[in-house]
């Protein structure tokens, strides 16, 4: 089997920084870490290096991708390797992008480097084998790379991050557990109790840095969001009770309160009954209402949000977020009450 | 989910929740504790208006992620 090996003109023995515009270049079988590399695989050959200055990938992305890639369409190869890129964000970046348009292409594909490279994240289906911070860890790295390459150029099945030692790429995939849920939730808390926190579902939660305090909110404009479905009577828009489609913006018409028989819930993930007896309750406009009079708020804005936060997708759901922020922010509100259940 | 795009949007947003431990999960800031899931912002007047003060005083206040506020009776 074949791989290619992929290197930045410094590995490839072509020169340090003063080489790093060096474009696209194909060399025969392995060369520098290559050496390396090639004894820690097991029934693959590297028939040949591409390296590429890791200035000239930054500045011209789309030439060097698209060379890179003709020339690994021309060899065919089972498996790319690139790196080890270590702590290098320009190289681990040329690395990651190669193996992801390589992945992209139906050719499996592993880049090595270290786990906090900005590089990681630019992997896509690729894989990305964790490697120490600097060339130090050189030694350590290319068996670990080796053998997942073997194993990408064999076809064999891969496993699990945590088996196979590349970094998880946040995909979830089926498998049948040896032991019940209860057995297993029991074995962490155990676990825990020792000292040890594991977790099968893994928090990889973007976190967004809280805006700063709202300075004075007895001028500010302020817009009431909910995702508790609430609409008006009747649902005229057809908001969905669960797993919504879309979020609605209803104006308020200077209504001093969510009136019972005007507004609605069509939440279907709870029992509506106290929330239609008084849709204030879920969207409490007769208060904020009555805030904005006494000076308390500045001024509420007169559209309503809404949505149903109900087996939603997070991507859907954060699409919402993204277009109702759009339009709040467009309209100049600097504060929002948001309502779930 | 829409707290906290609406926050990356940069407008501070409180998210009014029973389920407190959830959202904190899934990224939001500022959350104030509501009483249950079938009426967040309680049954009568004066419950609301305690929740919604507390949920004003949270925007008028610097938090760090995934802060949650208890509303007092």
């Amino acid at each position: 089997m074949k791989a290619v090996h992929y290197l930045n003109q410094f590995f490839a023995g072509m020169g340090g920084e003063e080489q790093a515009e060096t474009p696209p270049t194909r060399l025969d079988g392995a060369v520098g870490p290559g050496r390396g590399l090639a004894a820690a695989l097991e029934g693959v050959e590297i028939v040949a290096t591409l390296a590429c200055g890791d200035d000239y990938f930054a500045e011209n992305e789309d030439q060097a991708l698209a060379a890179l890639l003709e020339m690994l369409a021309e060899i065919e190869p089972d498996v790319l390797v690139a790196g080890p890129a270590f702590g290098s964000g320009r190289y681990g970046y040329a690395c990651a992008r190669l193996a992801a348009a390589t992945a992209e292409r139906g050719i499996p594909a592993v880049a090595a480097m270290h786990e906090e490279n900005p590089g990681v994240g630019e992997a896509g289906a690729a894989y990305v084998v964790p490697t120490a911070v600097n060339v130090a860890g050189m030694r350590d790295a290319l068996p670990r790379l080796g053998a997942l390459a073997s194993a990408l150029a064999s076809g064999r099945e891969i496993g699990s991050a945590e088996d196979e030692g590349y970094l998880a790429r946040g995909f979830r995939r089926n498998y049948i557990a040896e032991k019940t849920g209860a057995e297993r939730s029991v074995e962490l808390l155990l676990a825990k109790v020792g000292g040890e926190t594991r977790t099968e579902v893994a928090g990889d939660v973007d976190r967004v840095e809280p805006p700063p305090r709202v300075a004075d909110l007895s001028s500010a404009l302020v817009a009431l969001v909910t995702e508790a479905g609430c609409v008006p009577q009747g649902n005229p828009d057809h908001l969905q009770s669960v797993r919504a489609q879309g979020w609605f913006r209803y104006d308020l018409e200077g209504a001093d309160t969510l009136a019972s028989g005007r507004y609605e819930s069509v939440h279907g993930g709870f029992d509506v009954t106290l929330a239609n007896e008084d849709p204030n309750r879920l969207v409490p406009l007769d208060t904020v209402r009555g805030l904005e009079r006494a000076g308390r708020v500045g001024r509420l804005h007169e559209s309503l949000y809404t949505t149903t936060g109900n087996g939603t997708p997070v991507v859907v759901a954060t699409r919402f977020g993204q277009e109702i922020a759009g339009e709040l922010r467009d309209a100049g509100v600097q504060a929002v009450l948001l309502s779930g259940t | 989910m829409l707290a906290k795009e609406i926050e990356r949007a940069g407008i501070p947003a409180v998210y009014v929740t029973s389920l407190p431990t959830v959202a904190t999960m899934i990224g939001a800031n500022r959350i104030v504790r509501g009483p249950a899931i079938t009426h967040p912002f309680g049954l009568d007047e004066d419950e609301r208006r305690r929740i919604v003060e507390r949920a004003l005083a949270m925007l008028e206040a610097d938090v760090e992620v995934g802060t949650v506020w208890e509303v007092e009776e």
